[in-house]
């Protein structure tokens, strides 16, 4: 079966239009309380560069920090784990439940596990996962994947989430007060926290200097899970190391007023130690990431904190939806971390742009996201994997553009085209003049137009 | 080759260049003077309340009218308290503070300009009670209160602790359509009192 790529989705998610201009301006309500946050910080700036340092910092040193964060950890009590790849990600994670005899699990949220599919996993090899964050319990009750790393549900509406709970937890039937689902909700986890004996977290930050791990929520799901089981199993990339506690001041004033434009999440969890007679695991994961931290024009996407923001002021990513990137990360940045991952499988992503740069002028961590996204093209059509059409386009305009004879040839035809012929380019089997108005074509090129107006002017 | 050692070869393979940390210094000139305000101003409006007290007893009576304290259950690890809270829970069995109604817990110190409080596992009883309890009282002493985080790890140091958390209002969720509802898994309530 071929997979549908990011502009097909989109069409299916652009038929209806009420829906798209409601995501469209939720995201951007989003993106306008992180403005409003940011900007009652004078030193914001600066935070962003000291972020974007100390993340150099960390990827140039990486070696030495993945080996003091390892030594702090096991002194605290910690059980240390290294995974080269989803799989064996996910066959420790089971083999850890079934040296216990546990075959049910409570899950905060962690982009990783998405990564690597580990709730498919765990259900094949029968044990039962409840994601306990309220957005990620929302899609797994609908069985879909995450639309948004922060806002998980952000694509459904509240009619929709009603009748979910109304079939999986009884609430009445067309009922859809956040209020009333949020408490229904409430009661149905608690008892899942209370009866849970493992609990696996996903990680913000890896301190070296410490050998903690720092976990934020807004709903206190991870602690919840985390305090009341008999064995925490914590999931990280390599990259989210830090090297020192003091720089968790940096990132935890940039990550949630990137996010949600809050000053700081609810709960901001420092985990140093098990507790008493209780295990704590951590597994550090590579699957692909030591490969982009070599690639030198994308290793800078290995500084991502995970907040968001490029997603919410992303113009194409508002337009059509988060599933439409078919990758577990979405947006602007799961389009530059994905063809990293596979190249043919995601050599869509990095076309999904209007490269206007907003990503990167939100990014609290300064990665160069629009910079990434067309380097990616060119790599991507180097290596064969663009689309036949795209390949053809590009390469016709690459010699357009660097002979000016033939630019000046190819402008006028256009010209006259578009005046005299319009519906042979205006057409629908052309995909730039769908849902697109263009300007009136001009009387002369900006060439012809200066070559007489500078005449008249000497 | 085993997982560890593939993974920390190729990332000596693949790692740039050194390059160096920034200074943070700057971070901590010129912040704001008036810290019980902004602190108040912050937190109220991510849904804490704040109440500036003269003592315990101040406390104690504004708990006595706002809850029914003889009808529910209360944890405090603070000797101030025991007019009114339990001290004692078994650390065997944390699924046992599922019908707490009220901890009131003490504070390290709180954060202006997020509106966080910082515990430690030392004042905390057990690490999952200001979570699982239905309401969280926390208390700061004014003096307490610092600019920014920068100032909260200066404090923080390189203080040896098992668990630790800023914590900063109720727990809260707006997955359903961006509308906040306060009450998500934690506590619904957070109520800091400034002695």
């Amino acid at each position: 079966m071929k997979i549908l790529d990011h502009a097909e989705r989109a069409d299916i998610f652009n038929e209806d239009e009420k829906r798209v201009d409601w995501h469209d301006e939720t995201l951007w309500w989003i993106r306008q309380k992180r403005d409003k946050s940011a900007h009652q910080i004078p030193e914001w700036e600066n935070l962003r560069n000291a972020a974007s340092a100390i993340k150099s910092n960390t990827l140039s040193n990486l070696h030495d920090y993945l080996l003091e964060f390892e030594k702090n950890a096991l002194k605290n009590g910690i059980i240390i784990h290294w995974a080269v790849d989803a799989k064996e990600h996910n066959e420790i994670v089971h083999r850890l439940l079934k040296e216990k005899g546990i075959n049910k699990m409570v899950k905060s949220k962690s982009m990783l596990t998405e990564e690597c599919h580990l709730n498919e996993y765990l259900e094949q090899n029968g044990i039962e996962v409840i994601d306990s964050d309220l957005g990620e319990r929302i899609v797994q009750l609908a069985k879909e994947p995450p639309s948004h790393i922060v806002l998980p549900c952000i694509h459904k509406k509240k009619e929709e989430i009603g009748e979910l709970f109304h079939e999986h937890l009884g609430t009445p039937k067309g009922n859809a007060d956040p209020q009333t689902l949020t408490e229904a909700a409430r009661v149905h986890l608690r008892d899942t926290f209370l009866t849970r004996r493992a609990a696996l977290t996903g990680v913000n930050f890896a301190v070296a200097e410490t050998g903690e791990i720092v976990i934020c929520t807004n709903e206190g799901n991870a602690d919840m899970g985390a305090h009341l089981a008999d064995i925490h199993i914590a999931c990280m990339g390599i990259e989210k190391i830090i090297p020192k506690r003091e720089h968790l001041s940096v990132f935890l004033r940039l990550l949630a007023r990137s996010a949600t434009g809050q000053p700081i999440t609810t709960y901001s969890s420092h985990f140093a130690k098990p507790r008493d007679g209780k295990e704590l695991h951590i597994i550090l994961v590579d699957n692909g990431r030591t490969r982009q931290l070599g690639r030198e024009e994308f290793r800078n996407s290995l500084k991502c904190i995970r907040c968001g923001a490029c997603m919410n002021t992303c113009p194409v990513y508002r337009r059509s939806g988060g599933h439409s990137y078919h990758n577990a990360i979405s947006g602007p940045i799961g389009a530059i971390l994905a063809p990293n991952l596979d190249m043919k499988q995601y050599a869509d992503l990095p076309f999904a742009s209007t490269l206007c740069g907003s990503c990167s002028n939100v990014c609290p961590v300064k990665i160069d996201i629009h910079d990434q996204l067309y380097k990616w093209r060119q790599v991507l059509v180097k290596e064969g994997y663009a689309t036949t059409a795209k390949e053809i386009a590009m390469k016709t305009m690459a010699t357009t553009l660097s002979s000016p004879t033939l630019y000046k040839i190819a402008g006028k035809a256009a010209r006259t085209t578009l005046k005299y012929a319009p519906l042979i380019i205006n057409n629908k089997f052309n995909a730039w003049y769908l849902q697109r108005e263009m300007p009136k074509v001009p009387k002369s090129s900006f060439g012809e137009w200066y070559k007489i107006n500078r005449k008249n002017n000497e | 080759m085993n997982s560890r050692d593939q993974i920390l070869a190729a990332v000596k393979a693949n790692q740039p260049e050194l390059t160096l940390l920034p200074q943070l210094d700057s971070f901590f000139q010129g912040q704001e003077t008036a810290l019980i305000e902004k602190f108040t101003q912050v937190l109220t409006g991510i849904g804490g309340k704040v109440t500036v007290v003269a003592d315990t007893t101040e406390i104690i009576s504004l708990l006595k009218a706002n809850y029914s304290l003889d009808q529910i259950r209360v944890i405090s690890p603070l000797s101030t308290m025991q007019e009114i809270a339990i001290n004692a829970i078994d650390n065997r069995h944390p699924h046992e503070l599922q019908n707490v109604e009220l901890a009131i817990l003490p504070a390290h110190f709180a954060v202006a300009e997020n509106g966080a409080c910082w515990l430690s596992e030392a004042m905390l009883l057990d690490r999952v009670l200001p979570f699982i309890t239905q309401h969280l009282i926390l208390i700061v002493n004014k003096i307490d209160i610092l600019p920014t985080m920068h100032h909260a790890y200066e404090k923080i140091g390189n203080e040896h602790y098992g668990y630790g958390t800023f914590i900063a209002g109720p727990s809260k969720t707006a997955d359903i359509e961006q509308s906040l509802v306060l009450g998500a898994h934690g506590a619904r309530s957070l109520w800091v009192f400034l002695i």
